[in-house]
């Protein structure tokens, strides 16, 4: 046994990435996307159990040390379909979290189910490493780039197989690895080997795939209980799962917060869901405008009350209701712009009759692109730019997206934007109304840091606000109103009973008049924030309001911790909406993970025999360290190219990759590598390179921006090929001087480093929301330099 | 599934017995204190200084636990909304108190309201005197909850299953609307069928969480105008303003 096994330790690792990002994908459409963070904080939890065990019960592992992978890799196949249809038995209700004592423990219970198949994907690896710790180079150069090809390949695969059905396949992969290590290894009986496979064959043709049950609360759920209902076309990429809902008895009727004075109805419309959340309003359309009525009685359609037949841009098309809404108004031209190919393949194929080919009438040019990427690339000029509202009033209204990045409403975003309109055009955005006003009152600052920062002396000139009993709609022009579009905008909101936010020279008892509030706090915030006293206002304001910018891109976090105790007592008062709870709940997250890492990973070593045995803080505090720094290096990395590569989806995938595959380079190297002090080497290159790309990639990508894709892609990868070289050196250099010294120990710091990188991934998620990212690169580069101290301490 | 959720669905819906009503006097009671403490806190928010004595002695009379799962009747007096299945809710008993307040209903009105849950809104409106017309789109729902205001001798309360986005017509006019189920907009229709002088409330939010609550007035020259109430006593600035 004088080889590592290298084919299964990458065939394993792979398969406990692919599970990772498969999970997201199905906890997005069970519950809601940001348990995410549960995910990766479970697995974490894992590794370090795993690592915990290995220490404990080294001696007796070691003697059945191939057995012991090998039933790792077996359970592992098997865990991961069972832990998760277990976990969908857990009644557990995220909207409930505060409302009802016993969902903290069935969140536990979810998070520990979650937490078993990383706990033998983490035996595995780690005893593979305690093993054969001198070869620790190469092995963890195998390692990482199976986890690489293990995360890409999943998202490629998830384009042709819906996430269901890929459980079945890692359970199959996971099989071949465990057969595959019977050879390896050559672990006996031999039959073993023969057996596995078997039951891979088995388990391709026979197993299901798993069913997959949505929250009851989710929209899609609630909108098949109607009576009527039924799904029409199912669609699924790595970037959601689609369902069209049709209800002939029960129509969908979807006119988000139309006029409290409009007499017509929205014709017959499917529901496009994705993920479950939703709907988007997929309308019927046969060529007459005089049905489309209804989308005049929006506040979004204020902008076609001042613009005569605009060339429009629409970003975040969807399935084409502002499409329509351009067309109804006349519109010479329209843009649109959609990420997902499948909703615009709805429109343009499945569903073109009843769209009355939408995406084809003359005019009419569909792009499958990111917002952002198309507004930095497209050379066009346009009279209005519209950012449709594509998310639901419920997700919305309940901070369900209190985490999560969105560049489309950052002031970068809207300088862009205002940058792409012709002399005289406008940037149109509609959000949900909340109460009291977070989203409108964001954006509204926003607004004014983007014309500030474009060099426009008096914002209030060119800004206009007006909101309905749903919704508010933003204007920001290129040029100051004038009379007459004042006039218009007037009387546009006078006869659809909208109130007026803001306008230039608005008086306050303008305010307040049709949908009344018990204070004008919308136009007070508004006027507020074009006033010398912004920042106090935003200051004092007890939502977080302050603008979002490209380096913190979390529009939707709106959870100050000063106003949470104050909140938190009315919770029951009528309170509890105004909790964002999906920030308290990662911060819960990362707690709950705390307290499960203590119990499982460090009480276990703290009260065992083997603790005298073990290294010292130095080598702790390494190992600690250099997780810690590498998820932040990584995750913030990933945040600066997204921008530039101008795909969500395929920026994580080529950043990841390249991540890895030059991390293990890195690693393989350091293998050969004989320079002593090799680490504070590549610390310093890692952290002058750090600063040097902080300092020049922001100008570097807009000069390069207009550049082909394949070209940025290349780009990429060049410029993060140094970088995670260097990073790939800490980690197997700590593993082969610990290899030398103290063997015995090589589990612990397995265990150790599992739960710095995956607490790190969380870490580095909340550290961004509030520092920003360059800041946790930063730390990631202080981080490391303790490493480096940290190293000289082993002994 | 649907089966195993039909089963589930009825077994957890099995309620109890009329006997047992007195058990639950002393929680109701405590309910309503805990209510009566919120909205005097709200008062100056939702803009009526107290509930009416009318919205008071009636939820004082309705057995809230007979309109939950039986599992969950030891909390159907708890001040927090409830799952009632397929993905919908009971709403927060402070809610309740405050929309049915919102609607200002007299004996004798005609009520409509769309969504009726549980049936727990239509009975509290119907403990005030009033003639309530109630739709349900989600059948199960709304065949159970028809069949327990029967059952509990409400006889002042029609139910309906289907879209309630045309209202009522053949009751229509009404002095009062309740849309307790999610609505992009406010249905034409119900603008149409709400008398001059007439109210309409709605609350906006999710199921668990209402954000606000909106009350539409019909002025008696046909008009309509709305007011945003948000159910919490919360200024958004550190020390008001």
């Amino acid at each position: 046994m004088s080889r590592p096994p290298f084919i299964a330790i990458g065939l394993l690792s792979a398969c406990v990435l692919a599970y990772e990002v498969l999970l997201t994908r199905l906890f997005s459409i069970v519950l809601w996307h940001h348990f995410a963070y549960m995910i990766i904080s479970a697995a974490m939890l894992g590794y370090g159990a795993s690592g915990t065990l290995l220490t404990l019960l080294k001696e007796k592992i070691s003697a059945h040390f191939g057995a012991v992978y090998v039933m790792a890799a077996a359970a592992l196949a098997v865990l991961m379909p069972v832990s998760f249809l277990l976990a969908q038995q857990v009644p557990f209700n995220p909207l409930e979290l505060l409302w009802d004592n016993t969902q903290p423990v069935k969140l536990l219970a979810v998070y520990l189910l979650m937490m078993l198949p990383f706990f033998c994907g983490g035996l595995g690896i780690g005893l593979i490493f305690s093993h054969f710790g001198k070869q620790a180079g190469r092995i963890y150069a195998c390692d990482i780039l199976g986890a690489g090809a293990g995360s890409l390949g999943v998202i490629g695969v998830l384009f042709l197989v819906p996430p269901n059905q890929m459980l079945s396949a890692l359970t199959v992969l996971a099989l071949l690895a465990a057969a595959i290590a019977v050879v390896e290894l050559k672990v006996r009986p031999k039959w073993l080997m023969k057996l596995f496979v078997g039951v891979a064959v088995l388990a391709a043709v026979a197993l299901p795939g798993i069913q997959v049950h949505p929250s009851a609360y989710k929209d899609l759920s609630q909108a098949l209980n109607i009576v009527g209902a039924r799904v029409v076309e199912e669609r699924t990429s790595p970037l959601g799962q689609i369902m069209v809902v049709e209800n002939t008895r029960v129509p969908l009727r979807d006119a988000p917060g139309m006029s409290l004075n409009a007499t017509s109805e929205p014709p017959p419309q499917l529901g496009v869901f994705v993920d479950g959340n939703g709907p988007s309003a997929l309308t019927k359309f046969d060529g007459n405008l005089e049905p489309l009525a209804y989308l005049d009685q929006l506040t979004s359609a204020l902008p076609y009350h001042i613009l005569e037949r605009p060339r429009v841009l629409v970003l975040g098309a969807g399935p084409g209701s502002d499409v329509l809404q351009a067309l109804y108004h006349h519109s010479a031209a329209v843009d649109a712009v959609e990420l997902d190919r499948n909703v615009t393949g709805l429109v343009r194929q499945r569903f073109r009759e009843y769209a009355g080919n939408l995406y084809g009438q003359p005019g009419v040019h569909v792009h499958a692109a990111e917002a952002r990427g198309f507004v930095n690339t497209s050379e066009a000029r346009y009279d209005l730019i519209q950012v449709a509202l594509l998310d639901s009033f419920g997700t919305a209204s309940a901070g369900l997206y209190g985490l999560s990045e969105n560049y489309l409403y950052t002031v970068e975003a809207l300088q862009a934007y205002l940058s792409r309109l012709t002399p005289g055009g406008m940037l149109a955005v509609t959000r949900w109304l909340t109460l009291p006003p977070r989203d409108a009152l964001k954006l509204f600052a926003t607004a004014v840091s983007a014309l500030e920062r474009s060099g426009v002396t008096n914002p209030a000139a060119r800004l206009a606000m007006i909101r309905g009993w749903k919704t508010v709609t933003l204007l920001v022009k290129n040029s100051d109103f004038t009379a007459s579009e004042i006039a218009a905008i007037k009387e546009f909101s006078r006869a659809r009973s909208f109130d007026l936010v803001w306008y230039p020279g608005m008086r306050a008892d303008e305010a307040n008049r049709f949908n009344i509030l018990s204070q004008p706090y919308f136009f007070e915030g508004a006027a507020a924030l074009l006033s010398p006293q912004r920042q106090d206002f935003i200051d004092q304001y007890k939502f977080y309001i302050e603008p979002a910018t490209d380096d913190r891109p979390h529009f939707f976090r709106f959870f100050k911790w000063n106003a949470a105790a104050e909140i938190f007592a009315l919770r029951e008062q009528g309170g509890m909406p105004l909790l964002d709870w999906s920030y308290p709940l990662l911060a819960a997250t990362l707690l709950q993970a705390f307290a499960a890492s203590i119990l499982l990973i460090l009480a276990p070593l703290a009260l065992s025999r083997c603790r005298r045995s073990l290294p010292g803080a130095p080598v702790a505090l390494y190992f600690l360290a250099i997780g810690f720094a590498f998820m932040f290096m990584e995750i913030a990395f990933i945040q600066k190219f997204v921008l530039f590569l101008a795909h969500p989806l395929y920026a994580v995938a080529v950043v990841l990759c390249a991540f890895l595959a030059f991390a293990a380079a890195g690693s393989w190297l350091a293998g050969r590598w004989q320079a002593a002090n090799k680490v504070t080497l590549a610390v310093i290159a890692l952290g002058a390179i750090s600063l040097f790309y902080l300092a020049i990639l922001p100008g570097l990508f807009q000069a390069l921006i207009h550049l082909p894709d394949a070209a940025k892609i290349v780009i990429s990868v060049a410029l993060i090929a140094p970088l995670a070289m260097c990073m790939g050196v800490p980690f197997p250099t700590g593993m082969m001087r610990l290899a030398g010294t103290a063997e015995e120990a090589i589990p612990w710091a397995w265990a150790i480093n599992g739960f710095a990188s995956v607490v790190g991934a969380v870490l580095a998620t909340l550290l961004a929301i509030h520092l920003g990212f360059a800041a946790v690169i930063l730390l990631a580069v202080l981080i490391y330099a303790v490493a480096c101290v940290a190293l000289r301490g082993f002994a | 599934m649907k089966r195993h959720f039909a089963l589930v669905t009825l077994l957890v819906f099995c309620y109890a017995l009329p006997s047992q009503g007195g058990e639950f006097d002393a929680e109701r009671r405590k309910m309503m204190e805990e209510v009566l403490a919120d909205a005097a806190a709200t008062f100056s928010y939702s803009g009526s200084p107290a509930l009416s004595p009318g919205v008071i002695a009636a939820m004082e009379k309705v057995e809230r636990h007979r309109f939950v799962p039986a599992g969950l009747a030891a909390a159907a007096y708890l001040n927090r909304p409830l799952p009632i299945g397929y993905g919908q809710t009971i709403s927060q008993p402070f809610i309740v108190a405050l929309m049915t307040d919102l609607v200002k209903v007299k004996a004798g009105d005609k009520v409509l309201e769309i969504g009726t849950g549980s049936g727990y809104q239509a009975a509290v409106l119907a403990e005030m005197g009033s003639s309530v017309y109630s739709i349900e789109i989600i059948e199960p729902l709304g065949k159970q909850a028809g069949g327990l205001l029967k059952t509990l001798g409400y006889r002042n309360v029609e139910t309906r299953v289907g879209d309630g986005y045309y209202g009522w017509p053949e009751a229509a006019p009404f002095d009062a609307i309740m849309v307790t189920a999610a609505a992009s907009h406010v249905p034409p229709p119900l603008v149409r069928q709400l008398k001059p002088g007439g109210r309409m409330v709605i609350p906006l939010g999710t199921q668990f969480l209402t954000q606000y609550l909106m009350l539409v007035e019909k002025r008696m020259d046909g008009s309509v105008t709305s007011r945003q109430i948000l159910p919490v006593r919360f200024v958004p600035l550190t020390g008001g303003h």
